[in-house]
């Protein structure tokens, strides 16, 4: 097994440690995960699949708790910004 | 569309926490097959996140190595987010589970309350486990600054975390007073094996601030954190950081014991000495039955594992050592009550629930929670209250009520999982 994985973030490459959640990725990133109801920015705030804040799209299916998905090779995850 | 799955076990334990971990390979040695469902990717619960990476011949490394022999199916990634009738219905990545059992054991776990104060939204505001949990799960903190924020033990857990791996930890703010805080290490230091553990705590934070009477007021920055305002034995400073961990001790996750129609006591699942919930055959251990610690959630989890496999004289032999540790539960509860000034810190335009963006004000028009849901929509966004509930039972006082099926927001094709005996008919 190799010892960390690529994805991409809003087109952007990431590398992080194989293992890592798709949230990590995001925070890696620089980027927020998802906008709220009245615009604001978000990240996890749980770490643990319970507050939802994490939502990001991985791979074209919107709305995944991105803290309870680890990074696959090449994974297309898109975040709010 | 996804295939629903169909799953049988004579005992079906939810929760592969440490307390579920324990039940599961109690029960399996009677040689009766036993499931053990999770939501994440891996077994080891809240405290064993990761533990996968760890040394070797470390408690967990040993619970986690006989699990791994054991015949123990381990269901990973699926959610229960049904319980009718005598079956659970859960939902992973690609399908829906419907699992019949023989006796079912409740291992839950618990989750961090979160008191809401300005900028609490802001990214980089995190739960103090959530922010553990994230360098568990590959987070590289090296180098940045970290005030660790609340009330609990879980705080130090946190910031010697932190520390080790890389991060430089600014302060820690418990909110409880100095000398329960005293009264707390001097108690802890008889429960068996309790000493060791202060004492390398004590060591691990040499150097990082600990004050108590102190807890944050507000967090600022521009779209992400940048600083928070703690008050401290009443003075207020600002500190910069990059994080702010943040949790107000634990409360126990009682939503899927309440769905299977399991009483309440006090808001823990009540049990019998055996573990036996109000319900017959359906077991309850670890955190639901009160915040007590690793070494109560194992011993509970072995005593749930053998009396549902009924091998009643294996469970008594334990009882002794489930006392000894059950001495956690009203050491801690003693130490960090919650002081009425943190029912203070959200302003009127402090957001409670996070879902739905809905103010501390608009909250303050409505009398109960189910009035408040029903006009602001309050607790009905994805998270379905897990965050909001708990703390508005804190910051109003409100009675919180049942559990609505499903626990966790669901695929449609997922539903074709719940029994169909139990679907109500028009
Ligand atoms: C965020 C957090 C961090 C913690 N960190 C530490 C620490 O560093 N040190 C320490 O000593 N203690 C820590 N604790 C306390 C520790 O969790 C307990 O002391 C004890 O180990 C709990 O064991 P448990 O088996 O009861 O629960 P948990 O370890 O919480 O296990 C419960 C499991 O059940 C799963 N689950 C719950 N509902 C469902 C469902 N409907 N479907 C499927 N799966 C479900 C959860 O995802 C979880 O994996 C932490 C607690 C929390 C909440
Ligand atoms: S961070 Fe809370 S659900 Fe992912």
């Amino acid at each position: 097994m190799s010892e960390s994985v690529s994805v991409r973030v809003n087109g952007k490459p990431v590398t992080v440690r194989a293992g890592a959640t798709v949230a990590v990725a995001v925070l890696a990133s620089g980027a927020t995960c998802r906008t709220s109801v009245t615009g604001q920015p978000r990240s996890p705030l749980c770490g643990m699949g319970t507050c939802f804040e994490c939502r990001v799209a991985i791979n074209g299916e919107p709305q995944r708790r991105s803290c309870q998905v680890l990074c696959e090779a090449n994974m297309e995850i898109e975040a709010n910004g | 569309m996804d295939s629903v799955k169909h799953l049988r076990f004579d005992v079906a334990v939810v929760g592969a926490g440490p307390a579920g971990i324990a039940a599961a390979l109690a029960a399996a040695d009677s040689g009766k097959t036993v499931g053990l469902i999770d939501d994440n990717p891996a077994a080891g619960g809240q405290i064993w996140r990761g533990a996968q990476n760890v040394q070797r011949h470390s408690v967990s490394a040993v619970w986690l190595e006989r699990l791994n022999k054991s015949a123990i199916q381990l269901v990973r990634g699926a959610r229960v987010f049904h319980a009718a009738d005598g079956e659970l219905a859960a939902e992973s990545d690609d399908s829906a589970i419907q699992i019949s059992y023989g006796k079912l054991i409740l291992a839950t776990g618990a989750r961090e309350l979160y008191l809401p104060f300005p900028g609490w939204t802001l990214p980089n505001v995190m739960g103090a486990g959530g922010l553990q949990a994230l360098v568990k799960s590959g987070l590289d903190i090296a180098g940045k600054r970290i005030v660790v924020a609340g009330t609990g033990p879980l705080l130090l857990a946190v910031a010697a975390y932190a520390r080790k791996c890389g991060a430089k930890v600014v302060g820690i703010c418990e909110q409880t007073t100095r000398p329960r805080m005293a009264r707390f290490g001097m108690k802890m230091m008889l429960v068996p094996g309790k000493a060791a553990e202060a004492l390398h705590f004590a060591y691990e934070l040499r150097g990082i601030p600990h004050w108590t009477d102190c807890w944050p007021v507000a967090a600022f920055g521009n779209r992400r954190l940048e600083s928070v305002r703690i008050s401290r034995q009443g003075q207020t400073s600002e500190i910069e950081c990059d994080y702010l961990a943040c949790g107000f001790h634990l409360i126990p996750n009682v939503e899927l014991p309440r769905m299977c129609g399991c009483q309440l006591k006090n808001g823990f699942v009540d049990v019998n000495e055996y573990q036996q919930t109000s319900v017959a055959g359906t077991y309850c251990a670890g955190e639901p039955t009160g915040i007590g610690g690793l070494e109560l959630a194992l011993v509970e989890g072995e005593i749930a594992g053998y009396a549902a496999t009924n091998w009643e004289d294996r469970a008594k032999h334990l009882f002794p050592k489930r006392a000894r540790y059950q001495t956690v539960v009203r050491i801690l509860k003693a130490a960090f009550p919650l002081r009425p000034e943190l029912k203070n810190l959200a302003r009127p335009d402090t957001l409670v629930c996070r879902c739905e963006d809905v103010s501390h004000e608009r909250l303050c028009e409505y009398t109960s929670w189910r009035a408040a849901k029903l006009h602001t929509r309050c607790g009905m966004g994805p998270c379905q209250g897990r965050v909001c509930a708990p703390a508005a039972e804190f910051l109003f006082g409100w009675q919180i009520d049942s559990v609505r099926p499903p626990l966790y927001p669901v695929r449609c094709s997922s539903l074709a999982a719940i029994p169909s005996h139990s679907v109500p008919r028009n």
